[in-house]
């Protein structure tokens, strides 16, 4: 055993024991970021905010929620909205809070697919985030079935139905998902189980992981630039910080995070209090029944872009059917964003606007979305089922002409 | 379709507003890239909630008072249907208001017409059989009538007795020369001016009933909703269980829906799941809201119906109150919060620039 010296102060025992001293430069102080960034680099920050909220809450909605289709409903409805103390902020904060969850991840997502941050080294961030993105959709959807209201119980018998359309297992699958011949109180418990305790526990390892993948290729900078970090951050050691291109992690970074995050906790808690009709819909304020289907099943806002691709397949295409059609285009929209970094062929890491083909791409892309979300809440009849049909094959015909798109793109810009 | 092409001109003029925006070198640039993000997220939002509320749930005309029948003969005129009838039946009914009621007059013609079934405990007569031995004999179990002349619309009154079906608009559920029967017979041979006294009786009888009593020292909260809840059992408990008040529907769910073909739901949560506005509609006339419902119009008036909607906010929704007083405490203090961070990063990035 190494020989240990009396510690002077509570830091000195510290760093002895646990080199707490090289580990802040390591994880904090000498943890270099680029300074030229804007707002929209504190997303991750935020969401780790956001996630903090959810598992807190989570925890005190977990001392009184009753996982079984008897109790469900009361248990959060009567015990938790009305009964326990300041239970009702706790289930306000974790419904709204799960829905802006996903409106920072899409803003998080769609920054690095402007500023062109999934390539040239950085697949890796890029993977273990879409990663997250899927962990975070599971979780979404496993916890929306808990308050068992009619929507939760007919998204979660539309949703596991999906799994029907596999070939050959289809059937089978479907019903050791659910645990039950029909979503049942089997169905309602493994959900629960999954919700709070496998995916949490993964959730977590999965963000540990996309913070490493970070520390390696560094994170992206506003205009795309590649520099020296060594040089870059010697100058600011030196005390040059002005000069320098880099910023510390803390305080620096963080500082701007905080900043960003205080500032949207204003907005959060304003939604929280007198507008969380978005997070928590009306429908699901009626008790689950197998009997009554509503006049309308729709997913949370942030599912209904994949939902209308989903469904915007509605008649048959060379002897396949619509139903099958909407499942291969469901599956598609799933994992492409998954190979991104490998659909861009063009060199260039700017911001889209300065890129001379990519930059239509991405503007089509979001104005798509925007259709496919708008259209996916609406029922599907008349004029609304084909333009959920147009908005589809949209999709589908940007991610396979990209490859293309960005080839010539690459040949305009001659491989810079 | 209007509200979709409103948006889309709207989404058109906001890009053109971001596109000046940027070319305008003044503008910070972080300014104009949250400018961004707002119009975005602020667009998309406008597109799953209020658009597609306006889609999914067409609006309706207001919720009228008058209970003088134009909604019920406009409905029928806008589905090209006869309305002679209606016409006829609601001229009848202005013709009865315009008589001026005796209560004296009517507490006999109450009696002799209305208490062998109805009770009206404030008044000396009481309820006869048990709620469900009511329920099994009528179909479903009548209403005491103590608090009848206060809660539901006079003109409303005057239709109901003369023609219970035509006046609850439930004539779907009743057909002429169908085989099921309202239980409560038509009174339209009785004299109009017998049926003014009747109602100005109940008036007058629920003017005398005392405010429902509570415990010493019950708060504000309390008392309205004692007061609330004696409105709701007479207007609603007859069909409608509200389970998180401790309160079982008087008529059993089998007898339900022998009578109306429907087992009517638990009212709990209905204040959530249905909302403020859409109940002051649906209570007014449920058939505008849900064509081809079981549940009658009741008939209540103005105060009395925003009585039962309150009432279901204080049980479905019963920390409204607490809710609305933390919500300002928090925003302030995250506003304070926020200043101290922007000023703090200030600082930090002063050194950085």
């Amino acid at each position: 055993m190494a020989e240990f010296e009396k510690a002077n102060s509570i830091g000195e025992w510290f760093d002895q024991r646990l080199n707490v001293k090289a580990f802040t430069k390591v994880m904090m102080t000498e943890y270099w970021i680029p300074k030229e960034i804007n707002f929209l680099w504190a997303m991750g920050a935020l969401l780790v905010m956001l996630f903090k909220l959810l598992i807190i809450t989570g925890i005190f909605l977990l001392m009184y929620y009753k996982p079984d289709v008897n109790m469900a409903f009361d248990s959060v409805n009567y015990t938790i909205m009305q009964e326990v103390g300041y239970g009702w902020l706790f289930r306000n904060i974790h419904g709204v809070g799960a829905s802006v969850v996903f409106l920072i991840i899409y803003i998080h997502m769609f920054t690095a697919i402007y500023y062109g941050s999934y390539k040239k080294g950085r697949e890796m961030i890029w993977l273990s985030g879409m990663l997250l993105f899927v962990l975070f959709s599971a979780e979404g959807f496993s916890g929306y079935m808990l308050p068992w209201g009619q929507m939760s119980y007919w998204a979660a018998y539309v949703i596991t139905e999906i799994f029907g359309g596999i070939p050959f297992i289809g059937g089978d699958l479907v019903i050791w998902i659910r645990g039950n011949f029909y979503v049942a109180d089997a169905t309602l418990t493994r959900f629960f189980m999954l919700h709070v305790l496998l995916i949490p526990v993964v959730l977590i390892g999965a963000i540990a992981f996309h913070f490493y993948t970070l520390r390696f290729p560094h994170v992206n900078n506003e205009e795309g630039e590649f520099f020296d970090y060594k040089k870059e951050s010697e100058k600011y050691l030196a005390g040059d910080k002005a000069n320098s291109k880099v910023i510390a992690f803390w305080p620096d970074f963080l500082s701007k995070d905080f900043m960003v995050i205080a500032i949207f906790m204003v907005f959060f808690f304003y939604l929280v209090f007198y507008n969380n009709g978005f997070a928590m819909d009306p429908v699901n304020f009626d008790k689950a029944d197998g009997m009554k289907t509503p006049a309308h099943i729709y997913p949370e806002w942030y599912f209904l872009w994949s939902y209308e691709v989903l469904r915007g397949f509605f008649f048959e295409i060379g002897g396949v059917s619509g139903k099958d059609l909407g499942l291969m285009a469901f599956g598609f929209a799933q994992g492409i964003f998954l190979v991104l970094p490998w659909l861009d062929r063009s060199p260039m890491v700017k911001p889209a606007n300065q890129r001379p083909v990519f930059k239509y791409w991405f503007w089509l892309l979001m104005a798509d979305l925007f259709v496919l979300t708008i259209f996916g809440k609406l029922p599907p009849t008349g004029i609304n089922a084909y333009v959920g049909f147009f908005a589809s094959t949209t999709f589908l015909g940007l991610f396979i002409s990209l490859p293309f798109l960005t080839t010539i793109e690459s040949k305009i810009v001659g491989g810079k | 379709m209007f509200a979709l092409y409103v948006g889309l001109a709207v989404a058109i003029l906001l890009i053109v507003l971001n596109i000046v925006l940027s070319k305008l070198s003044f503008v910070p640039k972080e300014a104009r890239i949250l400018s961004i993000i707002v119009v975005l997220v602020g667009y998309i939002y406008w597109g799953f909630e209020p658009f597609a509320h306006h889609e999914m749930h067409p609006h309706v005309e207001d919720a009228s008072y008058a209970f003088d029948g134009k909604q019920d003969i406009e409905a029928l005129e806008h589905a090209g249907k006869d309305a002679t009838e209606a016409k006829a039946f609601w001229a009848t009914i202005a013709k009865i208001a315009e008589h001026k009621g005796n209560a004296v007059a009517g507490k006999e013609l109450v009696a002799a017409n209305c208490t062998a079934c109805h009770s009206m405990t404030s008044e000396g007569f009481p309820q006869l059989m048990s709620d469900a031995d009511a329920a099994a004999s009528y179909g479903v179990t009548p209403p005491d009538l103590s608090i009848a002349g206060r809660v539901y619309d006079r003109n409303y009154l005057i239709a109901f007795i003369s023609n219970p079906v035509k006046a609850m608009h439930i004539e779907h559920k009743y057909p002429v020369g169908g085989d099921k029967v309202f239980p409560m017979p038509s009174s339209d041979f009785m004299q109009p001016q017998e049926i003014a006294d009747m109602v100005a009786y109940l008036s007058d009888a629920a003017s005398k009933v005392s405010a429902p009593k509570v415990k010493e020292g019950a708060t504000e909260f309390e008392i309205s909703k004692a007061v609330n809840k004696e409105v709701f059992e007479t207007a609603c408990v007859r069909c409608h269980a509200m389970n998180y008040a401790g309160i079982q529907a008087k008529t059993t769910a089998e007898a339900m829906s022998k009578y109306i073909g429907a087992t009517p739901p638990d009212l709990s949560q209905y204040i959530r799941s249905r909302g403020d506005d859409y109940l002051h509609n649906f209570i007014n006339d449920p058939q505008r809201k849900l064509a081809g419902t079981g549940m009658p119009r009741v008939g209540l008036n103005e105060k009395a119906e925003s009585q039962v909607v309150e009432y279901m906010t204080q049980i479905g929704d019963s920390k409204k109150d607490e809710r609305e007083a933390l919500g300002p405490k928090v925003l302030i203090y995250l506003t304070i919060l926020a200043i101290f961070a922007l000023l703090w990063k200030q600082k930090i990035w002063r050194d950085l620039h």
